[in-house]
């Protein structure tokens, strides 16, 4: 009884120790390994600059490589609230790896940032006092193609994406503004590297433009075997094809392809040509859209820890919903299920000097918020 | 749906066809002659798509690139078989799936530490990009018919080896007998080195022709290393000609099942209910092909016993 007593004044002390000190926990579960792990050290990269940059010494980043695995991401999501006692997660990137660990943790009253992933799921009926999406909700930047697409007067699109939730999304998230004809639409196999056979379809379909999406590889494989296709119909996709991280792959393939992005590195305001230059200081290499989503995540947290003390949790909340840094795309907010409401840019690939990069080339949707925010209650 | 769309969709499925016999014939080979499982054939694979993105990216030469491919999965074949695969021979089949598991990882992540985790570059070179018109009006590209070309020359000479040589005839008496031969006094540890060093530059060369038109990059020999176990399972265990009928066979299953299955659900269905119900089926089409290939004939087309 005395040992339990004396235990237990123990783990008052240590509890109050750590109030005390009000530092911040945050474990990062990113993809380190593995075929997609680019996108997570991006991420990793673009979070940990924040952190070094505002050089303060209340916040713990615990990193962990979940192999674009669920079942080891659950795992290290357990761990890290277990054991590990982090008040604050982030870095997935995948939307099947969030659907697994987002839903499990919030429920269990700890935040969760997302930098990477936005499942509509997530953003309706499924949304979360405690969840916030940095980046976008899923659908966004195919929507700005739609959107793009009735602008340059693309009126018979080809369309095609893999066969899974992501995909789906996707190609809904284009029809959802597009209003022209579709020539064609085309669900492949998740992780196909060959499309000779859409390829070919595609150009008997007569379409005047062809729309995809098809993340990290597949997107590599499709741009380099349509350009050598002869085909000659304009391309047009998401971000996620015209990185900076796979556009060296794509090569010639993919000069002057539009595109659709929230971010650019030549978007005109401090923060960006701040983070931009020194980005490439630490690490040696331009930052991708995937950098700048982890560089704003943290900046993010680190202006709701000015606030408000992160075991205070209404007030930390509050303080996330203000959303009060300087993003590296200008204007940001959230809408009121936490996701963003920002500009969508059109870029263009360019090559500068030897190196694929993108351009600006204008707005495709501005102050956009995502389509699920009303069947959200919260 | 025109006729001459249908023929492309027939082209595609030979190359892609053609590809998987490299990958297959050399899987095969181990298999066969050694009675090996080797699920690190794929690292190989990727191993040829880096060594040839390497080269071409120092030598611009898509030839040397192609050469470096076969030189560098061919001596991380023989290295490999040297150290690691030597002592699995005696083994049973789940201790080699687990060694040759092992080697999956360290290639991987090897490969990650040397290259990097973003994919490279590698080019069609310029003499066969773009595409050709064949007779009949169809329009073709240049690197794909290559592809096709080259694979059966490969087939054909692999036939040659077996049949005409003197390697040809130690393997096929590998595969019959190997203690006998072993007795004969041919010597089997290097018979055996030379094989999957053989093998191993098959899969590397597939990987580089493959390389040029896809993404060069970490994990990308793992599903054609399925694929090409579908092969083997459907050509029959050991046989090089089962090989070739076997990834023919499933090339154009995959490419025709993909493009024809929601054509045909579209007939009776709406289009975007038959586009997801066809393509959810075709994905399965050469597994289905597998299962009626093993009904009829237990150990594959060509399989012996």
């Amino acid at each position: 009884m005395k040992f339990r007593t004396f235990a237990t004044a123990i783990g008052i002390g240590v509890t109050a120790l750590a109030a005390q000190a009000e530092d911040v926990k945050v474990g990062m579960i990113t993809t380190l390994s593995g075929g997609g792990a680019g996108l997570g050290i991006d991420v990793r990269d673009g979070f940990m600059l924040a952190v070094k940059q505002a050089a303060r010494d209340d916040i713990e980043v615990v990193i962990e490589d979940d192999q674009r695995k669920p079942d080891v991401a659950v795992q290290l999501a357990d761990k890290m609230i277990q054991s590990e006692k982090v008040d604050v997660l982030t870095g997935i990137i995948w939307s099947n790896l969030a659907m697994a660990v987002i839903p499990a943790s919030v429920a269990q009253g700890k935040f969760y940032l997302s930098p990477n992933a936005g499942p509509s799921l997530l953003a309706g009926k499924g949304c979360d006092p405690n969840y916030f999406n940095v980046a976008w909700q899923n659908d966004n930047l195919h929507e700005a193609a739609g959107a793009y697409a009735n602008s340059a007067d693309l009126t018979n699109s080809f369309i095609l994406a893999p066969n899974y939730p992501a995909g789906q999304d996707a190609l809904t998230g284009y029809k959802r503004l597009y209003e022209g004809e579709l020539a064609g639409e085309i669900y492949t196999k998740l992780g196909q590297t060959d499309y000779a056979s859409e390829i070919a379809q595609i150009r008997a379909s007569g379409a005047d433009s062809v729309y995809f999406f098809l993340p990290g590889g597949m997107g590599i494989s499709f741009l380099k075997q349509y350009a050598d296709s002869g085909l000659d119909i304009p391309v047009v996709g998401p971000a996620f094809s015209f990185d900076q991280g796979i556009l060296q792959a794509v090569g010639e393939a993919a000069l002057g392809v539009r595109n659709t992005s929230q971010w650019n590195k030549d978007l005109d305001n401090a923060a960006n040509r701040a983070f931009v230059a020194s980005f490439r200081e630490e690490y040696d290499r331009l930052p991708s859209l995937y950098a700048s989503q982890g560089f704003d995540t943290a900046n993010l947290l680190m202006s709701a820890m000015d606030k408000a003390d992160v075991s205070d949790t209404e007030a930390f909340r509050a303080a996330l919903k203000e959303a009060d840094f300087d993003s590296v795309r200008g204007d940001f907010e959230f809408g009121p299920n936490h996701h963003p409401v920002q500009d969508i840019y059109v870029r263009e690939v360019i090559k500068e000097g030897d190196v694929y990069t993108n351009k600006i080339i204008g707005a495709a949707l501005e102050d956009h918020a995502d389509a699920y925010a009303d069947q959200c209650s919260m | 749906m025109s006729i001459i769309l249908l023929v492309e969709q027939m082209l595609n499925g030979l190359q892609f066809g053609v590809m998987l016999f490299l990958m297959a014939a050399g899987l095969t080979l181990i298999f066969g002659v050694m009675g090996l499982i080797n699920l690190a054939h794929g690292s190989l694979y990727m191993i040829g798509a880096f060594a040839a993105a390497a080269t071409a990216a120092a030598t611009g030469s898509f030839v040397l690139a192609l050469m470096a491919s076969l030189v560098a999965a061919a001596a991380a074949g023989a290295l490999v078989e040297l150290t690691v695969i030597r002592r699995l021979y005696d083994r049973d089949h789940l201790d080699q799936v687990l060694a040759t598991f092992a080697l999956i990882l360290i290639f991987s992540e090897g490969t990650r530490w040397i290259f990097g985790s973003f994919p490279l570059f590698l080019e069609v070179p310029d003499y066969l990009s773009g595409s050709v018109t064949l007779p009949g009006g169809i329009e073709y590209p240049r690197y794909r018919l290559a592809i096709i070309m080259i694979g059966l020359a490969i087939a054909a000479g692999l036939f040659a080896l077996i049949a005409k040589t003197r390697l040809g005839i130690q393997i096929r008496a590998g595969e019959s007998d190997r203690e006998m031969i072993g007795a004969l006094g041919v010597n089997i540890a290097r018979l055996y080195t030379l094989v999957f060093a053989l093998g191993a530059a098959l899969a590397g060369f597939a990987g580089a022709l493959i390389g040029a038109i896809q993404s060069v990059q970490v994990g990308m020999g793992e599903p054609v290393l399925i694929l090409a176990f579908v092969v083997i399972v459907i050509g029959g265990i050991g046989s090089i000609k089962g090989a070739l009928v076997g990834a023919i066979l499933v090339g154009l299953t995959d490419t025709l099942g993909g493009f024809l299955l929601p054509h045909l659900f579209a007939t009776f269905m709406d289009a975007s209910a038959a586009m997801s119900v066809g393509s959810a089926l075709a994905a399965m089409s050469i597994y289905i092909l597998m299962a009626g290939v093993l009904l009829v004939r237990p150990t594959g087309l060509f399989g012996g016993k």
